[in-house]
């Protein structure tokens, strides 16, 4: 026997499953307490036999499981809600439901982590990697076909002779020292095994690169990089001129776009006439548009009383007699084509809308020069409004 | 075998659980038909509910006998036969399901011609959904059943006298082929019963839906008669707490998978927002019908996945006889919750009625004499099976 060795535990080997359950819950009648149980497979009932209670790393895994969930919801709520809103197929930034995968995954990786890693620094006692049991022939036999039960020699009871007898009770057929090794060495930090990390960490990575840079590019993963389709800024054997694409045929007017005819004229060539009938929707559609369009230079009313204040021509008055007696046409054509200092309106304002602006500034017209029978009118209006 | 003899004696339940179960029964038939004539429509829709909770149980025990044989699993032969006298209400599917024949028309749009016709989307449906042939299917998935259920159990009973393995191999056949047949019958049964209340609504997963929930009230009636029995002393009394612990385990399993389908369920039709998928979600988000269905979240999934989730909780009897009823009460809530809003489709306004609660009175009533005629008849435990010694040996 090697004096200079520390003896760890003194191990025995049995043969069968009901030989190792009946051993181990006799180890717990005996009073020991520090003492292990290795078997090549789960046996169901040892946790029981051997007087354990419920393992704690529950609480680990459970923690790390709630930690996960929370920091993923919180990480995402504040990277879409808050910091970044970018709208998503239509839903609201905050949008739960879509989190709820993310955060059942995370959950569970974190929980799978935490448990696995919370294993290892509890039983190895991390960074040491190494056990005493490791590499003799009592754990040859355990990992093959055989039962073993060690029991420590740190145990407050341990007398190895008194041990030995009373593992040959129990009906072990085999009984071995073991020792620590002869200096405790954190296989983890040997340069052999750093080595082996370093190299999988650069194969690993330089594997990814060369797939992700340089293999995608070879033939024939790059057949996507060139397709027969026009490509912005580039010339085209499609056509003889080298254009990607036909011009227009001359003379072609865009969906929806009429051109207007006597742009650039002072008068229309022709006399415009209205198409609009002045209902109350059509002057409500032309108040709206004035009230927008017009009526900073020319007025609310169109009195040209301009609220620009003098830092822009004052517009003229839309009472003048020379506009109440223009045609429909006329001021039609002025929105559109501008007059003096005011610009054309046809890119603001639809045609449609022009002439309910034109119907708008006709009532304003009359409004502002009203006469006796018109006041009679609206007179018997407002009293058939107040008697209804 | 002495162990198994000595641990074992038969005796019928006390008398108190035929009069328990009478009363209910009686109660439940006088009020349920008073339900019926008041108001017709309403009551329909009540006893659908409950009929559909009963034959959840009913049948969901039958697929765990079969999990069982198919599985070869040895810890829940102890308790098989509880699940066996559950299923033994499935006889009675053929009679509890005529009312609901005579009110198809309340319950279902499709089976009005008026307003199929000219509709095209009822009107290629028509082909599935016509009266004649629902009926016709309806029969033929509880014969389906029942043809499983008498097979399955007369091999069960008869081992308890002969003791002959070969009826074990003959069963996990038999459990084999149920296994998909009852995969499809139940989506059938989901999509006639439950989905096709909305002829227009359709989800491909809800087979799956109504699964989970079935076989997870069918683990509580089990788990709660299972403690109950033990108690009393009318089962095996080597079963123990890893016996208990196991089935806690699959009650939270199911909890935990029914919150995934249900979940699945939801966020493909948040996700792709059309409007003939999504009506049937805000049906059930309008009015009080929000808090039914936030309930349903807490009741359903939160409340039973924490309930369960420790070593000790499955192992403490007191909690799992507790998450048993909470689990069955939930199940009913469920099913409420997946019929009732279609009745307020013809302008009825949504309150709740004493109707809705006069229905399970009687289905319940008649699980309990059906089972206690059961334990009258056979044993509790089944005394010829192979695997019941290492059953009743299971340790984790």
């Amino acid at each position: 026997m090697p004096d200079n060795k520390k003896l760890h535990s003194v191990a025995a080997l049995f043969n069968s499953v009901d030989e190792i359950i009946s051993a181990a819950k006799k180890t717990t009648a005996a009073g020991y307490k520090k003492f292990d149980v290795n078997t090549p497979y789960p046996v169901h009932g040892m946790d029981r036999a051997m007087g354990m209670g419920q393992s704690k790393i529950g609480f680990v895994t459970l923690f790390f499981g709630l930690f996960g969930a929370a920091f993923i919801f919180l990480f995402m709520w504040w990277s879409f809600a808050v910091s970044y809103n970018i709208v998503v197929g239509g839903k609201p930034f905050l949008a739960v439901p879509a989190f709820i995968p993310i955060t059942f995954e995370t959950t569970v990786l974190f929980a799978a982590i935490a448990t696995v890693v919370g294993m290892l620094a509890v039983y190895f006692k991390l960074p040491n990697n190494s056990h005493p049991l490791h590499d003799t022939d009592y754990m040859k036999a355990v990992s093959g076909d055989k039962f073993g039960l060690v029991i420590e020699a740190e145990d407050k009871q341990f007398d190895k002779a008194k041990v030995i007898e009373f593992l040959k009770g129990l009906g072990a057929y085999k009984i071995e020292d073991i020792y620590y090794p002869e200096q405790e060495k954190f296989r983890m930090f040997e340069p052999k095994f750093l080595l082996f990390l370093a190299i999988v960490a650069v194969a690993t990575s330089g594997l990814t690169y060369v797939t992700l840079n340089k293999l995608m590019y070879i033939t024939p993963f790059d057949w996507m990089d060139f397709q027969s389709k026009l490509t912005a800024q580039k010339g085209s054997n499609m056509f003889a001129n080298h254009e990607g694409m036909r011009p227009p045929v001359e003379g072609t007017v865009a969906r929806g776009f009429i051109p207007y005819p006597y742009k650039g004229q002072p008068m229309p060539v022709e006399v415009l006439s209205n198409p609009t009938i002045p209902t109350k929707q059509i002057l409500e559609l032309g108040k709206g548009k004035f009230l927008t369009f017009c009526s900073p230079c020319h007025g609310n009313f169109g009195e040209g009383e301009s609220r620009l204040r003098g830092q822009f021509p004052v517009g003229p008055t839309l009472h003048s007699d020379k506009i109440i007696n223009y045609p429909d046409g006329m001021i039609y054509h002025i929105i559109t084509n501008g007059q003096n200092a005011m610009p054309s309106y046809a890119p603001q304002i639809t045609r449609h809308e022009r002439w309910a602006i034109v119907d708008y500034i006709r009532v304003l017209q009359r409004a502002q020069n009203a006469k006796e029978s018109d006041l009679k009118a609206v007179n018997k209006e407002s009293v058939s409004n107040v008697q209804n | 075998m002495s162990k198994i003899e000595s641990g074992y004696n038969k005796k019928s339940l006390p008398n108190s659980v035929s009069k328990i179960g009478g009363t209910l029964l009686a109660i439940g038939l006088l009020l349920g038909i008073a339900g019926f004539l008041v108001d017709s429509y309403r009551a329909s829709y009540a006893y659908l509910v409950s009929f559909i909770f009963f034959l959840s149980i009913a049948v969901g025990s039958l697929f765990l006998v079969a999990l069982e044989y198919a599985a070869n699993a040895d810890w829940s032969t102890p308790f098989r036969r509880i699940s066996e006298f559950f299923a033994a209400s499935l006889p009675l599917l053929l009679i509890l399901v005529v009312p609901l024949f005579f009110n198809t028309s309340n319950l279902f749009l499709w089976s009005h011609a008026g307003y199929v016709h000219g509709d095209k989307m009822l009107e290629a449906k028509s082909a599935y959904l016509n009266t004649p042939f629902f009926m016709v299917r309806v029969i033929a998935i509880i014969l389906l059943w029942l043809f499983f259920y008498w097979m399955i159990t007369k091999n069960s009973r008869k081992q308890d006298e002969t003791k002959d393995q070969v009826l074990t191999k003959r069963n996990i056949t038999l459990s084999v082929i149920f296994i998909p047949v009852f995969a499809i019958t139940i989506t059938l049964t989901a999509i006639d019963w439950i989905m096709s209340l909305e002829s227009k609504w359709f989800s491909t997963i809800f087979g799956v839906y109504l699964f989970a929930g079935v076989v997870w009230c069918s683990l509580a009636a089990l788990t709660f008669s299972a403690i109950k029995l033990k108690e009393n002393g009318y089962l095996h009394s080597a079963i123990k707490e890893d016996h208990y612990y196991s089935l806690g385990t699959l009650m939270f399993a199911f909890t935990a998978f029914w919150g995934y389908i249900a979940f699945s369920q939801y966020m493909l039709v948040w996700y792709g927002n059309l409007p003939e998928e999504t009506f049937w979600f805000m049906q059930r988000w309008d009015g009080g019908w929000k808090f039914v269905s936030i309930l349903l979240i807490i009741t359903h999934f939160i409340v039973p996945f924490f309930g369960l989730l420790s070593y000790e909780a499955k192992t403490n009897v007191k909690r799992l006889k507790f998450m048993s009823v909470w689990i069955l009460c939930v199940h009913f809530l469920d099913m409420y919750w997946l019929i009732m809003p279609g009745m307020s489709r013809n302008n009825h306004a949504y309150s709740f009625s004493w109707i809705d609660f006069v229905f399970p009175l009687v289905f319940i009533g008649i699980l309990i004499l059906v089972f206690n005629k059961m334990a009258e008849k056979f044993n509790l435990v089944p005394v010829g099976d192979p695997k019941l010694q290492r059953g009743l040996n299971f340790h984790l």
